[in-house]
């Protein structure tokens, strides 16, 4: 540790710009790096509450019996930790922090499309959220679990209404920085990248986008409906008046599936990016990978009735939904093969975002092979709704989608902040997290398999052992949590200086200063070369 | 791109689709008054579809857009299309 | 683009923003998708009390409005064509035509709802309540569809406002005039919705 940091050199979108300074100059600020940062901040803010509120229900959960609250502060709970993590965290997650930050530097253009709706989708995540909070600790938060099912939404005396209408204005922005992204990629490409010279990450996140614009608005309409079943009492969704409620599940599932895909492409991307960097190989099957994310948004749109497997929908139905299913594991399964396969023979250099990556294969792969299991109806009938879906849910979304974000700061770091994080600290983080993981998840999968339902505050006593290791493993995760943040809160401060390229990556953020000009590029770029052409 | 040879619809065209669309109009309301039973729905559709379609490609200049826009579009309707064609699988054989 | 790169920082791109709108015209169109399937399923579940629930509808008033969105689709489009020709007092009165008709939609309809509700046939009324299930499904969704694309006409109106000042202050001329295309395609959008709610609303007798 020096005592005495050096300053960043001069010339970096950290300077002064625009007529405001300091703060202010942040927030009117559409230079889309800066706005990058501004989600990477206010996603850390909410992931760490999420996590207290999950450590908090895991304490609860330590023994059987009552420990710290009653059954209905626990429904709050998991429903604000369930609204706050979907919604605040992994659905804008990667695509708006890394997405904003990176997509025109590796496109080789000076911001986005449309900078001042960037910003003012930035606004609009911040409202949504400020809703959001509010809605769950204006007292009274709803219980309803994330969800929101009706009937029970519609009737639930909590405070749903504004729940509901912070996620609708939280998928206004998403939709809007999709919409940008699309506009960006098409239009904002530089002399010479043709389409199929775009990097994987941009390419991930062409396909996000489209699931942003073209599935949100379905769930924006769905929770318009339950305003208005709960204001003006129409009955959408609510039998005694005629209403379906079954309905509502579908038109909620034909967003909130794809949204798994908006939550875990950006991160498929970002960990395609690392993969060739680490291992100094060009990416095997570029192609594929490019079809795989286009086929993974098209078919993941279609697939969302395998979440509805017990509901009393059509057997008919039933089939399709889970032969869809299937087909959906094809284009995932083809982008690990590319992964593994671009690591042979390669001369892996085993760091810190290198970790993260491997254990995110290995996390997803345990994921989604036990969707594979949850996909298949009969097995579905006997683990539906037991803790098994839990523990499959977090290997995809945190194992998965959060570890590829930790595998992604890690690797961007030097170039967002221009400065390095401390590499061993950093090991040790990833072993603790990584143990803690596997420590809390794994036994869920056998705690659901031997019928633990999901959502009760309580449990017989068969199932201790089980929540016993599970909670331990919610501790250590957190710690290591703590030491992660620590790390990289501390690199960003007095951190050693970062060279422009200090993995000796090929894409294009990586010819540019470290931490990158304010308008990226001080000439206009010319791509002639594929994007990961190393040996 | 193409900038300099931007399409101008003519007013001519403009009045010839709305008098078009007034005329479906028309049928459609006739053929409601004429009670064809459960095939009223099927033409009332049809007929809207048209009209879509009319809107679409003069009024919002699809038909002299790039390729990319047309593609675009017809994704999306084909999009729209496949989720109730999924959705009722479930209410048509529950 | 290559000859809009003589000024660096004024980049503009048409097609762009043309592809921004009609990107978000896709939302829309999802967003009322859904709404249709809704509309759709429960069609099939209540057919008969959906038709009869319809007899309470005005169809002259319906056909009225329809009107007047078909012409005044057809004048914010010819508005483009102006411009394009540089006839700026021709487009500014195409575009106060289309404004008006839009008003006058809004007009019918705030009578037409204002009916509705004087014979107490709104959501959640206790009438409406003694009604059929599939008949209290039809009055909410005719409420909130219609009142969706009341709040459709509304924000259109406000960008035709918008870009009948920017006629004017000649920001939108010959040689510039994208913004009124994205306005025209929004308002061609709320056309495009009317187009379907019409004769599913009003029609099915």
């Amino acid at each position: 540790m020096t005592s005495k940091t050096t300053a960043l050199p001069p010339g970096s979108f950290f300077d002064q710009q625009g007529k405001y300074k300091g703060i202010l100059g942040w927030l009117t600020s559409t230079d889309h790096k800066r706005i990058g940062i501004m989600y990477l901040m206010c996603i850390l803010v909410f992931f760490l509450v999420g996590v207290t509120l999950g450590g908090i229900m895991k304490l609860e959960l330590l023994r059987p019996g009552a420990q710290y609250m009653d059954a209905q502060t626990y429904n709050g709970m998991f429903t604000v930790h369930g609204i706050i993590m979907i919604f605040m965290v992994v659905i804008p997650g990667l695509s708006a922090v890394f997405g904003n930050f990176f997509l025109p530097i590796m496109i080789g253009a000076k911001d986005v499309a449309f900078p001042r709706l960037n910003l003012f989708s930035w606004y609009l995540f911040l409202l949504g959220s400020t809703i959001a909070v509010l809605s769950q600790f204006g007292g009274n938060g709803p219980d309803t679990g994330w969800t929101f099912y009706a009937p029970y939404a519609i009737n639930s005396k909590t405070n749903v209404s504004t729940a509901v209408l912070a996620a609708f204005v939280l998928g206004f922005s998403s939709i809007l920085t999709g919409l940008n992204f699309i506009v960006t990629v098409h239009r904002m490409r530089a002399k010479g990248m043709t389409w199929f010279k775009m990097p994987l990450f941009p390419w991930s996140l062409y396909a996000t986008a489209w699931i942003q614009v073209l599935a949100t608005p379905i769930v924006g309409i769905t929770l318009l409906m339950v305003i208005a079943e709960r204001t003006l009492r129409i009955g959408f969704f609510d039998p005694s008046l005629g209403g379906d409620p079954i309905l509502y599940q579908h038109l909620f599932w034909i967003y909130s599936h794809p949204a798994v895909y908006i939550m875990i492409l950006p991160a498929m991307g970002a960990v395609t990016e690392i993969i060739p960097t680490f291992c100094q190989r060009k990416v095997f099957g570029y192609q594929a990978i490019v079809l795989s994310s286009l086929a993974i948004a098209g078919v993941g749109y279609l697939v969302w009735g395998h979440h509805m497997f017990t509901s009393g929908m059509s057997d008919f139905s039933r089939m399709a939904f889970s032969f869809l299913t299937f087909i959906v594991a094809i284009p995932s399964a083809i982008k690990v093969f590319n992964w593994i396969a671009t690591m042979y023979k390669g001369s892996i250099l085993i760091k810190t975002p290198f970790l993260y990556t491997i254990s995110f294969i290995f996390q997803f792969m345990i994921g989604g092979l036990t969707g594979l299991t949850l996909g298949a109806l009969a097995t579905d009938i006997h683990v539906h709704d037991t803790y098994y879906v839990v523990a499959h849910f977090h290997y995809i979304v945190f194992g998965g989608m959060g570890f590829a974000f930790f595998a992604a700061i890690h690797y961007w770091f030097p170039k967002m902040f221009g400065r390095m994080y401390d590499e061993k600290l950093g090991t040790v983080a990833w072993a603790i997290v990584f143990s803690g993981f596997t420590l809390l998840y794994f036994p869920m999968f056998i705690l659901g398999l031997r019928g633990m339902p999901r959502r009760y505050f309580d449990y017989l006593p068969e199932y201790s052992s089980g929540h016993f290791i599970s909670s331990i493993g919610a501790f250590v995760l957190i710690i290591g949590i703590i030491l992660m943040v620590y790390n990289l809160v501390k690199a960003a401060r007095t951190g050693e200086l970062a060279p422009a390229n200090p993995w000796n990556g090929r894409t294009l953020e990586w010819k540019v200063a470290s931490p990158p000009p304010l308008e990226n590029f001080d000439h206009d770029v010319e791509v002639t070369e594929h994007p990961y052409d190393y040996e | 791109m193409q900038h300099g040879k931007t399409h101008i619809t003519s007013y001519r065209t403009h009045g010839i689709i709305l008098v078009l669309l007034l005329f479906l109009t028309t049928i459609t309301i006739t053929v409601t008054w004429l009670d064809v039973g459960r095939l009223s729905v099927g033409v009332a559709m049809f007929v809207a579809c048209i009209k879509a379609s009319l809107v679409l490609l003069y009024f919002m200049h699809l038909k002299f857009d790039e390729l990319i826009f047309k593609i675009f579009a017809g994704m999306v309707i084909l999009l729209l299309a496949i989720v109730f064609v999924i959705t009722f699988f479930d209410y048509l054989f529950r | 683009m290559e000859q809009n790169h003589s000024t660096t920082h004024e980049h503009r791109d048409d097609t762009g923003s043309k592809l921004g709108m009609w990107i978000f015209i896709f939302t829309e169109l999802l967003l009322f998708g859904g709404l249709f399937l809704v509309y759709a399923v429960f069609r099939a579940k209540y057919f008969e009390d959906f038709h009869i629930a319809a007899h309470q509808l005005n169809v002259f008033i319906g056909a009225v409005n329809t009107l007047l969105l078909l012409i005044s689709s057809m004048t914010i489009a010819m508005s483009i064509t102006a411009i394009q020709k540089n006839h700026k007092k021709f487009a500014l009165l195409l575009l106060s035509i289309t404004f008006f008709l839009a008003f006058i939609f809004l007009v019918n309809k705030y009578f037409e709802w204002g009916l509705k509700i004087h014979h107490h046939l709104y959501p959640g009324s206790d009438l409406v309540l003694t009604l059929t299930h599939g008949e209290i499904m039809f009055f909410g969704l005719y409420f909130f569809m219609t009142g969706l694309h009341a709040i459709h006409i509304i924000v259109g109106m406000t960008l035709i406002g918008y870009v009948m000042v920017q006629v004017k202050n000649d920001r939108i001329n010959s040689g510039n005039f994208q913004h009124l295309e994205n306005a025209g395609l929004y308002w061609h959008l709320v056309d495009l919705i009317w187009i379907f709610l019409f004769p599913l609303l009003y029609l099915i007798t």
